[in-house]
């Protein structure tokens, strides 16, 4: 693999994309979008995974099967969350989050 | 299977059945049948205690069966019976079958209407055969819960306010006895052993007196307050006033009794220490219920209301009488809470049937109904006669029993608060002549009403029975005074042994 | 020893009149329902008959004492070890002469009834309350325990309430009957609070272990004393007021006028010679204890019956409706009764008050259930109880004024009618005890003749009045019991009573007493004369006299506002100050408190809902932050 890339590089990387997703999920109030943010705060994850695995044990594969894993997750979890989305939309005409609140109080 | 158990398992079966039919008639008989057979049996019930007892048998509580449940906390379903147990299910299903009967003409969710009502009855079926605590508390909780669905759903005027103020105040009343039955719990076995919920081994031992200190007004506050404890009564009236009359009757008539024999096989007969102890305090409060339900009933405009003041003064006598705690007073508390629990749910039944024809219960807006309906005014008339203790019917054996049983003791205070207690005889007899006198006499006032018809056959059914148990323990009351009295025998002893006044 | 236990009938039989007419009356027909009522109350009458003839001449008497017989003691109820009630039959001497004084009235009363209540509603009903009230009277009587007599006590009450209450479409009728109830309730409150004061401190009801002379009420005077008066005392006083209750005494009598909106048999039955003297007959009953153990008790028994006496005759003179005048004389001669029995001593001749009290009570029975039921007479034919609406009705009701002025004549004293003889023995012992209370009776002797004759002379002689239809004779049902009773009036006196009812069922000599008889029939003749000279004709002297005496007469008209006070004390002071206040209490301070703690809960919830927004990134930012600070918050702790 890329040798002589430090760890902190994969980590800084990792961040900065979680913490993306974050923003994008708080802020956008599309319910696409706050699903492609939450996509993003997955592959962090899945980046910190693989890093780690590398870089602490090169000779197992744990950190590879979890990634695939959530990989698998969360392609079901976006058909999932798109069908909720579509039935929203359909009910109430909208995706927009902010007016989706029936459940309150 | 033992017969105890039967008294649950035939309500359960019965509302199977009704699940299970489609017709509105079919319920009706359904469930008059299945009541039916439980007044049978409670009578069977009664025979064969008499006969056991008769027998010889001297144990406290007869039929006993006990089947472990939960190993721990080690809950049993135990069920038993002693003479108090035996006529409190004869009064239930006295009141119930005649409940039965004065909902005849339910027509609304009529199907899930005698489900509830029964389910109630299982719920009060269940607590007075058990002799475990916890399951005891169960049974209670079953009675409670489906009250707010019967006014809820089938109530009349503020109905949703009404039974949403009763099932809180008696939930609120629920989790206080909670925590005063795993006060009992935790406390049953001082010396060290298993603890226990059932009520004849926790007898035996003496519950540490701080522990009886929290947990004895704990326990009878929350059984005080379906008991109509002031200032604890005041989802009374209104829950009576939008309960459905079948309800009410079974309410007012049943219902409050849990409180009373709560507070009194729980609280006292566990606890005599602090009983005595605090009692002073609750005999306040209880001759004060007495006077206040009695004044407060003289006032009231809605027959609904008068009778739930009216329960409140009756049911502070049972609480007052199980205070005193001695032999006669705890005897005429049953009986008080017997011959209340009869007439209250004739007073409910006959305000139904009023209802049912004029379309109202303010009594300022009926007047001269013994002209037009002769046979519900006579009942009404009698139920009201037996309301303010008139001899030949069971008030007044059951108010004498109690006002001779508390003013046996030795100190001024109780004698004194007797006298008070005493005083309300005159009251009740001032509110109940007069609704008499607005309601059933004079010229009849209002046009409409001079064609009402007179009771049908299934409501003369429920009055008539009624009536009869009113009539039969006022003119023979000795076979269930002494049947009574020997049950009490041995919890006097348990009380007198700490207790000596 | 005789076999007194058929007595038990005199009981049961009544009681299932009362149930079969009760619950079947209204399938009969009125005039079989009247017939079995009848019939059933003849028996009885005969029954007790009987026994009267068996206990006071057939029976053995034990050293020249009347035996007191339990013909039949059965437990009713079991309350302690020691205190049990009792259903039973006790036979002295006072309970066989009340068994004759009450089936005999009864009984006139019943035949009366079937001409007087002819063709009115609810005729049968009207028969069932008779045999009702004649089931709790024949119980009260023959008692063999206080608390039985307190049961019958209530049973008579109620169905005095009905009887009362009998025409209840009428509103004053209603009225009347409600206000009975309550007053002589409240009295009975008091005889609870007495038996129960009572049998605490001597373990017993039964009546001839509490009149005993060794017995624990007589013998354990003791016990803590209160504002100076023994326990006992305070007993009998409470038990008294159960009396004064109903037996109409001050102040309790403000139902007894009212009452007469009842039927006038009923009057006659219950409200002149029966229940009302059922407080004559509870101090006789209990009448050892007053003497020996309670003589403050006695002496308040006294005061009440001759104030009672006084002011009722007064009253009396100045009412108007017939029924009403013949009510405060009922009232007033009880009173007599009272105090013949508050100044007798217990014991051979002491005990002179004791047996002319209860003659007074026989002989008044008599004349005073010929005098309501000549009353009611003239009432049918007249169709008014107005003495000022009638007039020369002599003419027309022939038997009626007959025995009317036999009554009226043996209620003033006058020999040898039978109240001469009862009136004398009562004035004698007040003469021999206290001449305070003697002086209010010779007063009050007066005045009975004086109103008396002032009723007779108004309706059957004074002017001619004009009638809408002419009055005629009532039928043969209700002239038999008048004639019947007549000649009980005139001989009733005539009975040795001295050697058949006294304080210690022990015969003694009694004789007129020519100083005190002469003054009071001279003071019953002058009563009869001045009304004659007022009333025997038209004449303006009455007016001028209630002109003269304007407010005397005006109080004394409005029975000195008695009625008012008691109006204000259960209208504003009950009603308004007690009840209403309690009331409004209930709903707005203890109900409020419980509105309230709801209130605050739900206010509490409203408040913190609103963190439940529905809001998705609300949510989510919350939670990351959450997250984050519990992130540092390790990396802190792990350092």
């Amino acid at each position: 693999m890329i040798t002589g890339v430090p760890v902190q590089y994969f980590l800084i990387l990792a961040t900065l994309m979680f913490f993306a997703g974050i923003y994008g999920f708080l802020t956008r109030r599309n319910l696409i979008t706050m699903l492609m943010a939450v996509e993003l705060i997955l592959n962090s994850v899945n980046i910190n995974f693989m890093a780690f695995n590398r870089y602490l044990y090169p000779h197992k594969m744990e950190g590879m099967f979890f990634s695939l894993f959530v990989i698998a997750v969360a392609a079901s979890e976006a058909a999932v969350a798109i069908a909720i989305i579509i039935n929203i939309y359909r009910r109430f005409a909208t995706i927009n989050v902010e007016d989706v609140n029936e459940m309150k109080y | 299977m033992d017969i105890l158990t039967l008294f649950v398992v035939i309500p359960v079966l019965t509302i199977t059945a009704i699940l299970f039919v489609k017709d509105i008639k079919h319920v009706r008989v359904v469930s008059a049948t299945g009541m039916g057979i439980q007044l049978i049996l409670a009578a069977v019930l009664v025979f064969m205690y008499l006969s056991a007892r008769k027998a010889g048998a001297d144990e406290q509580m007869l039929f006993v069966r006990d089947y472990l449940w939960f190993v721990n906390p080690n809950i049993h379903y135990a069920v038993g019976v002693d003479g108090i147990s035996v006529v409190m299910i004869a009064l239930t299903s006295v009141v119930l079958f005649a409940g039965i009967f004065a909902s005849w003409e339910v027509e609304f969710l009529t199907k899930e209407f005698f489900v509830s009502l029964i389910l109630l009855a299982t719920g009060v079926f269940g607590f007075f055969i058990s002799i475990d605590l916890f399951t005891m508390f169960l049974f209670y909780e079953l009675a409670v819960i489906p009250m707010y669905l019967l006014i809820g759903i089938w109530g009349s005027g503020p109905k949703e306010y009404s039974a949403m103020k009763l099932t809180l105040m008696l939930m609120g009343g629920s989790a206080l006895i909670l925590a005063g039955l795993l006060g009992i719990y935790f406390n049953s076995a001082p010396e060290g052993g298993q603890l226990t919920f059932n009520i004849l081994e926790i007898a035996k031992v003496t519950i540490p007196m701080s522990a009886q200190r929290l947990f004895f007004p704990l326990t009878f506050v929350g059984f005080g307050v379906l008991g109509a404890l002031f200032p604890f009564h005041t989802w009374s009236p209104d829950g009576h006033a939008s309960a459905p009359t079948a309800v009410s009757m079974l309410h007012a008539g049943v219902l409050m009794k849990l409180g009373g024999y709560g507070a009194f096989r729980v609280a006292i007969f566990l606890m005599p220490e602090a009983a005595a102890e605090l009692s002073w305090i609750f005999i306040i409060l209880t001759a004060t219920s007495v006077v206040y339900g009695a004044f407060g009933a003289i006032v009231q405009k809605d027959l609904k209301y008068i009778n739930a003041y009216s329960s409140v003064s009756h049911c502070g006598l049972v609480l007052f009488a199980i205070l005193m705690m001695n032999q006669t007073a705890l005897n005429g508390a049953v009986i008080q809470m017997i011959s209340h629990g009869l007439m209250t749910a004739l007073f409910f039944a006959l305000i139904g049937m009023l209802y049912g024809r004029t379309h109202t219960r303010m009594i300022n807006e009926m007047g001269g109904l013994m002209k037009v309906i002769p046979f519900l005014s006579v009942c009404y008339v009698i139920a009201g006669l037996a309301s303010l203790g008139l001899p030949g019917l069971s008030g007044f054996v059951a108010e004498m029993t109690i006002f001779v049983g508390a003013f046996q003791h030795t100190d001024v205070f109780h004698r004194v608060v007797t006298i008070v207690a005493v005083s309300s005889i005159v009251i009740t007899a001032v509110y109940i002549l007069r609704v008499v006198a607005i309601l059933l006499l004079g010229p009849t006032t209002d046009e409409h009403h001079e064609h009402l018809t007179d009771a049908k056959w299934f409501e003369k059914v429920s009055v008539v029975i009624l009536i009869g148990s009113v009539a039969g323990i006022g003119l023979a009351p000795y076979w269930l005074s002494s049947m009574i009295g020997t049950s009490l025998q041995p919890i006097v002893v348990k009380i007198l042994a700490t207790n000596p006044f | 020893m005789i076999n007194f236990s058929y007595t038990i009938w005199i009981l049961l039989l009544p009681f299932l009149v009362f149930l079969l007419l009760g619950l079947a009356g209204h399938k009969l027909k009125p005039k079989l329902s009247g017939l079995i009522g009848t019939t059933g109350l003849g028996i009885i009458t005969f029954l007790s008959y009987l026994t009267a003839y068996q206990y006071f001449f057939a029976s053995e008497k034990v050293d020249g004492v009347f035996q007191k017989i339990i013909a039949f003691n059965g437990v009713w109820l079991q309350l302690t070890e020691n205190l049990h009630i009792d259903i039973g039959i006790l036979l002295d001497p006072i309970s066989v002469m009340m068994l004759v004084v009450v089936t005999t009235v009864s009984f006139m009363v019943h035949i009366y009834s079937i001409g007087y209540m002819h063709g009115e509603k609810g005729f049968e009903r009207f028969f069932a309350f008779l045999s009702l009230f004649s089931f709790s009277m024949l119980g009260l009587v023959v008692a063999t325990n206080i608390f039985q007599m307190y049961i019958f006590w209530e049973l008579v009450g109620v169905s005095s309430y009905l009887l009362i209450g009998f025409y209840y479409t009428k509103p004053s009728a209603v009225r009347a009957s409600k206000k009975a109830f309550i007053v002589t309730r409240f009295a009975d409150m008091g005889f609870l609070i007495g038996i129960l004061i009572l049998s605490f401190n001597t373990k017993t009801f039964d009546f001839i272990t509490l009149t005993s002379l060794t017995g624990p009420a007589i013998t354990q005077t003791g016990g803590a004393a209160f504002m100076g008066l023994s326990v006992i005392t305070w007993s009998m006083i409470f038990v008294y007021m159960g009396g004064v209750g109903k037996s109409a005494m001050f102040p309790f009598h403000i139902w007894l006028p009212d009452a007469m909106e009842g039927p006038t048999p009923v009057s006659a039955l219950i409200h002149a010679a029966t229940m009302v003297v059922a407080g004559v007959y509870l101090v006789a009953r209990m009448f050892p204890i007053y003497a020996i153990a309670a003589p403050d008790a006695l002496n308040v028994v006294a005061y009440v019956g001759a104030f009672s006496s006084l002011l009722a005759a007064v009253i009396a003179c100045t009412q108007t409706d017939i029924k009403r005048v013949l009510a405060y004389s009922t009232m007033s001669q009880i009173g007599y009764m009272m105090l013949a029995l508050g100044v007798s001593g217990y014991g051979g001749h002491d005990g002179l008050g004791y047996m002319a009290s209860m003659f007074h009570l026989f002989t008044h029975a008599m004349f005073k259930a010929l005098l309501f039921l000549g009353a009611g007479a003239i009432i049918h034919a007249v169709h008014s109880n107005y003495m000022t609406e009638m007039g020369g009705l002599r003419k027309y009701l022939p038997i009626t004024h007959a025995t009317f002025l036999i009554a009226c004549l043996t209620i003033a004293g006058i020999p040898p009618l039978s109240g001469f003889f009862s009136k004398d023995e009562i004035l004698t012992a007040a003469l021999h005890h206290n001449k305070l209370l003697f002086a209010v009776e010779y007063a009050v002797a007066g005045l009975t003749a004086f109103y008396m004759f002032r009723l007779y002379f108004s309706i059957f002689w004074r002017k001619e009045t004009h009638y809408h239809h002419t009055p005629h004779e009532a039928p043969l049902t209700m002239t038999i019991p008048l004639i019947i009773l007549a000649i009980g009036s005139v001989f009733s006196g005539f009975i040795p009573f001295s050697e058949l009812v006294t304080s210690d069922s022990m015969p003694f000599e009694s004789h007129i007493e020519m100083a005190v008889a002469i003054p009071s029939v001279l003071i019953g003749i002058a009563g009869i004369g001045i009304a004659y000279i007022m009333y025997k004709k038209e004449t303006s002297i009455p007016d001028r006299l209630a002109t003269t005496f304007k407010y005397s007469y005006k109080w004394a008209y409005n029975k000195f506002y008695i009625d008012e006070v008691y109006l204000y004390i259960t209208k504003n002071i009950i009603f308004r100050y007690i009840s209403t206040p309690i009331a409004w209490f209930d709903r707005h301070i203890v109900d409020g408190t419980m509105n309230l703690i709801a209130f605050t809960t739900q206010l509490l919830s409203f408040r913190i809902r609103n963190y439940q927004s529905g809001q998705l990134q609300k949510y989510g930012f919350v939670f990351v932050t959450g997250a984050i600070a519990l992130a540092i918050l390790f990396a802190y702790l792990w350092k």
